[in-house]
């Protein structure tokens, strides 16, 4: 853990806790796709999963969403009381949205329709629309409530969707692969955001990424996943480990 | 202009139409945002099995084994959707063609389709005060599950992993809304037609969806389009003598062109 981390912890209050996932297995058929996975996720940390193309990262994120079918365990435990819960609130933002240019739905349509019962095609509801933008300007994106989706840019989109996923706020912030789609600059943009979440709130992130550089500037913990762990630990860890060098090409980062 | 309501048949058409363009027009607006409009295609085509069944097995009402039919086969659809790799239009192409042969099939067993062919193009004028009944149950049904399940509906369609990260369950209110779309097909075959059905449900919503910009007008234009094309449509027909339905679906088009080159027009 860096030391940034550490300071983060002890700032972390009553809703300190750590979350363990404990011998994972996924498989299609007879197809190991995860086998016994053991993770270990704290609060207040980013944890950044890496791995060749079709290592498995994506299905650990769908196990853990409750999406496909594994065996395992995933405890949440509150490290101040030693409670172990069920109740884990997960969010998630996911690599993209089923969305066309066109399609007649404003930010506050999609937003209301993931946390609110009340049905969006009936008049706008006044609270629930002002609860929607005071989320949004947690990403400087309340302009943007009443245009339409399908034509915010995707950087605007993304910090929509990092909004949803915090609304309510969850123990456990899930990001698929979110870069993809966005240019350099709104990576880097989009990294920023991350670290300021997670120095804000108490929440554990777990983050897919490709980007090796970004990666070892922000995370707390690398998990180098190929159908299994093959190491994890701080950045400079995993990146001094064998297993990187041979399967992202050693050096170049 | 308004005599022709002093006839009875006029009078329950109308009140059918002021009923059923509404649901078509609500169900449409989904429909279209989940790319289903060969799925509700295949429901109308799949119908004249649902008639089939129920003259076969000799149910009192055939209403009843229509809807149970209906209900069967569109969550037999979706459980076979979502077990295989095949795409989607594939596996209701398979289900709607043997449905509706089995269906014609049965149909001309005794060498007497004919007596059935009105489900092909369908007799609005012929509805009867209890069909208007079904049909109003049905709308009122249909208002119920948007107002409980849209949100879920939409955001499922969005992206169902984040949707149940919000503990929304889409599959369920996937596999209800397509059952109510089979229902609501089968309802209204008698009088509209299989020809006809799918465009009452997809060029309402279509035609609002090229102007809309959010939920709300979209849900608003797709009843204005459907409720106004389908009277007018009525009334054109009672004084031209062409056939109501396709004088219906012609206005509708007609509405989605013209909304389409507003869209063209429209600058942002």
């Amino acid at each position: 853990m860096t030391e940034h981390a550490h300071k983060l912890k002890d700032s972390c209050n009553v809703h300190c806790h750590c979350i363990k996932i404990n011998g994972l297995n996924v498989s299609f058929g007879d197809e190991k796709i995860l086998d016994d996975v053991n993770l270990h996720m704290h609060c207040g940390e980013l944890t950044v999963l890496i791995g060749p193309n079709g290592a498995g990262k994506s299905t650990l994120l769908r196990a853990l969403l409750d999406e496909v079918p594994h065996e395992g365990t995933i405890e949440f435990k509150e490290t101040k009381t030693g409670n172990i819960s069920n109740m884990m609130k997960i969010g998630y933002v996911p690599q993209s949205l089923n969305i066309e240019r066109e399609i007649p739905m404003t930010v506050y349509d999609l937003f209301a329709s993931f946390i609110s019962r009340y049905p969006v095609w009936l008049f706008k509801n006044r609270k629930l629309y002002d609860k929607i933008r005071e989320q949004l300007r947690l990403f400087s994106v309340e302009d943007c409530i009443d245009k339409q989706v399908g034509k915010l840019s995707g950087g605007q989109l993304q910090r929509v969707m990092l909004s949803i996923a915090i609304t309510p706020m969850p123990n456990l912030l899930i990001l698929d692969e979110p870069v993809s789609g966005i240019d350099e600059n709104g990576v880097r943009d989009f990294y920023r955001l991350v670290n300021e979440m997670k120095s804000r709130n108490d929440l554990a992130i777990l983050l897919v990424s490709h980007d090796l550089e970004l990666v070892r500037k922000y995370a707390d913990k690398v998990v180098l996943l190929d159908r299994k762990i093959l190491c994890k630990g701080t950045p400079d860890e995993v990146y001094a480990d064998p297993d990187f060098k041979r399967i992202f090409g050693g050096g170049e980062v | 202009m308004f005599d022709f309501l002093s006839y009875e048949f006029m009078r329950n058409a109308l009140l059918a139409i002021l009923v059923s363009s509404p649901i078509f027009a609500l169900l449409g607006t989904m429909v279209v945002n989940k790319k289903m409009a060969f799925f509700s295609d295949a429901i109308g085509h799949s119908a004249l099995c649902g008639i089939a069944v129920g003259i076969v097995f000799g149910f009192t009402s055939r209403s009843v084994s229509m809807v149970l039919f209906a209900v069967l086969f569109s969550v037999l659809l979706n459980l076979v959707k979502d077990r295989t790799t095949y795409g989607a239009d594939t596996i209701i192409s398979v289900f709607a063609s043997v449905a509706m042969s089995l269906g014609l099939v049965l149909l001309s067993k005794d060498g007497n389709f004919n007596k059935y062919s009105s489900y092909l193009v369908g007799d609005i004028l012929s509805i009867t005060g209890t069909e208007i009944v079904s049909l109003l149950i049905c709308l009122v049904l249909v208002i119920a599950f948007w107002a409980v399940a849209y949100n879920g509906l939409s955001s499922d369609n969005l992206n169902r992993a984040l949707a149940k990260s919000k503990g929304i369950r889409g599959k369920v209110y996937d596999y209800v809304f397509s059952a109510f779309i089979a229902v609501v097909i089968m309802f209204s075959i008698r009088w509209i037609g299989i020809l006809l059905i799918n465009s009452l449900i997809i060029l309402p919503a279509a035609s609002s969806r090229n102007i809309a910009r959010n939920t709300r007008t979209y849900h608003l234009g797709s009843v204005i389009f459907s409720v106004l094309c389908g009277v007018a449509g009525l009334i054109i027909s009672y004084y031209t003598s062409a056939p109501s339905g396709p004088m219906i679906v012609l206005l509708l088009g007609g509405t989605f062109f013209v909304t389409f080159i507003i869209h063209a027009f429209r600058k942002d």
